[in-house]
């Protein structure tokens, strides 16, 4: 999976478009397995990246992988009350309005008001959170400044990014990262959560579960929620009833940005441990590592003896995600510090800064009209605390070279941009004509096929396709009909 | 004839709806077990409800589960007056914890709008039998001491009797009412367990501690090589 940052407009039709299929159930009312965010913000749940605080993801200790919320000895301790479990109020409490007052409501001199009644209670609340209460900053600077992400920024940088003129707010839209050391899956007391080992979709199986809340702390991303209806936990299923018939997860065939990108890589899995060990600083380039060229005949042949069906090695060579990841190295992990090795990738947004207004003059802020990335308004240093581990070097590669095929493409376009220019900031980027010609195709001309690259089901796997999805949608679970129990 | 009734025809009758419903349950409505937590919606005084709770009523089930199990043991044990002290007041202590406990499991349900949203009957019913459980376990442990002992010698027969499919109710007919009342409710406890959130009991993740770290599934088995 790859979102591309810079095309993002932060409509939340993806988060509708799951919340319509997925999560409209009782219980689920609060739930957002995709969701947008604005960056810098707190996000949802409110200062999720503060891992002091909910403790997820993994932590390497004396050349081992440890769970940070738990393990075999704690979990028995902790069974009966877990101490990292985020409550409903760091998400928020989902209402709904009284409606039926605008029509009921006695004749009188003032208009009825249709009152916000909580989901849970039915009582009357005062609306004090909600999702994405913080989109845009929400018109103030309380919720950017509490970003935990700024904590690697000096005071002086921190400040000239809140100035008015410079405030700068990206799109972050998440959904679960299917990781490929998941924290939930090595959490869960029951053994409910699963990596599908033909596709890597982490699923939960909600007859297994039996509602411990472990992965609600372990996962670092807090993209696993407890239904307090059912009293299981529940997590996104990257929409695999769709995947197995051949289309697109549902917020990525809604995505009016065309952001989101699906195709499958090929990996070795023995090597992931070793990986994740490694320093912060490497870890961008150890997760690479790992991801195998599909090209390469003696991967190829591997995956073949591993029982990788030909359809599936052949999809991952023409595989997007592949594409911008390793290939060009555009493609950066959220937080690969929590050590789960995120399957989802983002490709940085530049943010140039075009102009900014002195007294009442506005000012271009160079002679270029791109000027340097260093001079963009969100600090490469916060970048790289989010996507880099707090590498700033794969960020600045990635930042660079979309800036060069800027530069590139203008040349050709508009012929503003000379052509040794172009043909120098592609150098300087580490990047040719036709990777640029390549990457400018990929990002902005890509048509359906090319963006989900999905292998044709294989028949003898997909077990769901002989389902429905409409059927059990207002149901409990997935793949079968059962009503909670709460006698 | 009530002794017969109470101590011979409820244990069965419990014990036969114990298991046929759990089993029945469990193969047809799997997705029904679960812990129904509640932590989620209220967070803080789920620690000082369900930590005691869960850890008296462990400690308390364990020690009659020792009385009914290894008699022998028990007895041996409480040769030492001072071995007898620490067993009694600690159990007796464990007993006080999980009533603790109870009693604000039962006023952080009733009194936390959220929670009384999803707070049913049935978790009443299970509240107010296990209130009544405690009340009378800890009344039998002041007023009738060393139960510890007294249990090994004239209880235990009683349960191994009703094992051995040939219940003998003399052995309870002459205990005092507190300890019949304590005996009676436990069944009823036991009938309406399968029905109830209880379950939850039965699925303890045992295999969480010997399984491996990461769990990867197949649709269907595949050859490798």
């Amino acid at each position: 999976m790859v979102f591309h940052l810079d095309k993002c407009i932060g409509c939340h039709t993806c988060s509708l478009a799951c919340k319509n299929v997925w999560t409209d159930r009782d219980g689920t009312e609060y739930m957002w397995w995709n969701n947008v965010e604005t960056k810098p913000g707190t996000g949802y749940p409110t200062r999720w990246e503060d891992q002091v605080n909910y403790r997820g993801g993994w932590k390497a200790e004396n050349g081992r992988l440890k769970l940070r919320s738990t393990s075999k000895t704690q979990i028995v301790a902790n069974i009966f009350h877990n101490p990292s479990m985020p409550s409903m109020d760091d998400y928020y409490e989902p209402w709904t309005y009284r409606y039926g007052d605008l029509f009921n409501a006695p004749e009188s001199d003032d208009q009825p008001t249709a009152v916000p009644v909580s989901m849970i209670t039915g009582e009357q609340i005062d609306i004090e959170a909600g999702p994405n209460w913080d989109d845009d900053l929400g018109g103030s600077p309380v919720y950017a400044e509490n970003d935990p992400n700024l904590e690697a920024l000096d005071p002086v940088t921190r400040q000239q990014m809140f100035e008015i003129q410079r405030l700068a707010f990206f799109y972050l839209p998440r959904i679960c990262n299917h990781c490929l050391y998941p924290s939930c899956v090595a959490s869960c007391p029951s053994g409910a959560l699963y990596k599908r080992g033909e596709d890597g979709i982490v699923l939960l199986n909600q007859k297994r579960c039996r509602g411990w809340r472990s992965c609600v702390s372990a996962c670092p991303y807090k993209k696993t929620y407890y239904n307090w209806s059912t009293g299981k936990s529940e997590k996104c299923i990257l929409c695999y009833p769709r995947l197995e018939t051949g289309q697109a997860p549902a917020c990525f065939h809604s995505c009016v940005g065309r952001i989101r990108y699906l195709g499958n890589v090929l990996y070795d899995a023995e090597r992931i441990e070793a990986a994740a060990l490694r320093e912060d600083q490497d870890l961008v380039q150890a997760q690479r590592e790992i991801i195998l060229d599909p090209e390469d005949p003696e991967v190829q042949a591997a995956a073949r003896r591993c029982g990788v069906p030909e359809a599936v090695v052949e999809s991952a060579r023409r595989s997007p995600v592949y594409r911008f990841v390793k290939e060009w190295g555009l493609g950066l992990p959220l937080h690969i510090e929590f050590r789960t090795f995120p399957m989802l990738f983002y490709v940085p947004p530049l943010l140039p800064v075009m102009s900014r207004l002195e007294g009442n003059a506005v000012h271009s802020e160079s002679e270029d009209l791109f000027a340097d990335i260093e001079k963009a308004r969100a600090p490469i240093r916060y970048l790289a605390s989010l996507f880099g581990a707090g590498n700033e070097g794969v960020v600045r590669y990635a930042l660079r070279k979309q800036w060069a095929v800027r530069l590139y493409r203008r040349s050709l376009t508009v012929g503003d941009v000379d052509e040794d220019t172009a043909a120098r900031a592609l150098q300087e980027a580490g990047s040719t004509p036709e990777e640029a010609e390549a990457i400018y195709r990929l990002t902005a001309l890509a048509t359906f096929e090319d963006r989900f690259v999905i292998p044709p089901f294989q028949r003898e796997q997909a077990l769901e396709m002989l389902e429905d999805p409409h059927d059990v949608r207002r149901e409990t679970g997935f793949g079968f009909r059962e009503a909670p129990m709460r006698v | 004839m009530h002794d017969f009734l109470f101590f011979a025809v409820l244990p069965y009758s419990s014990l036969a709806i114990f298991f046929l419903v759990t089993i029945q349950r469990y193969r047809q409505r799997t997705f029904t077990y679960t812990s129904l937590s509640s932590q989620f919606l209220e967070n803080r005084w789920q620690f000082w409800a369900s930590v005691p709770f869960h850890y008296g009523i462990l400690g308390v089930l364990a020690l009659h589960a020792a009385g009914l199990l290894l008699p022998r043991a028990l007895l041996a044990w409480n040769n030492d007056l001072i071995r007898l002290y620490v067993l009694e007041v600690g159990s007796l202590g464990m007993a006080l914890m999980a009533l603790f406990g109870l009693v604000n499991i039962m006023l952080r349900r009733a009194r936390n709008p959220r929670l009384r949203a999803v707070t049913t009957f049935g978790d009443w019913v299970i509240y107010v039998l296990l209130l009544i459980q405690f009340l009378t376990g800890i009344a039998v442990a002041l007023f009738h001491g060393w139960g510890s002992s007294w249990f090994a010698v004239s209880l235990s027969p009683w349960l191994w009797s009703l094992f051995r499919l040939q219940p003998e109710v003399s052995f309870v007919a002459a205990m005092p009412l507190l300890v019949k009342a304590h005996i009676v409710n436990a069944f009823l406890l036991i009938a309406v367990f399968p029905f109830t959130r209880l379950v939850h009991i039965l699925v303890v993740p045992n295999q969480y501690l010997w399984r491996k770290t990461q769990v990867v599934l197949w649709n269907l088995s595949r050859t490798r090589s």
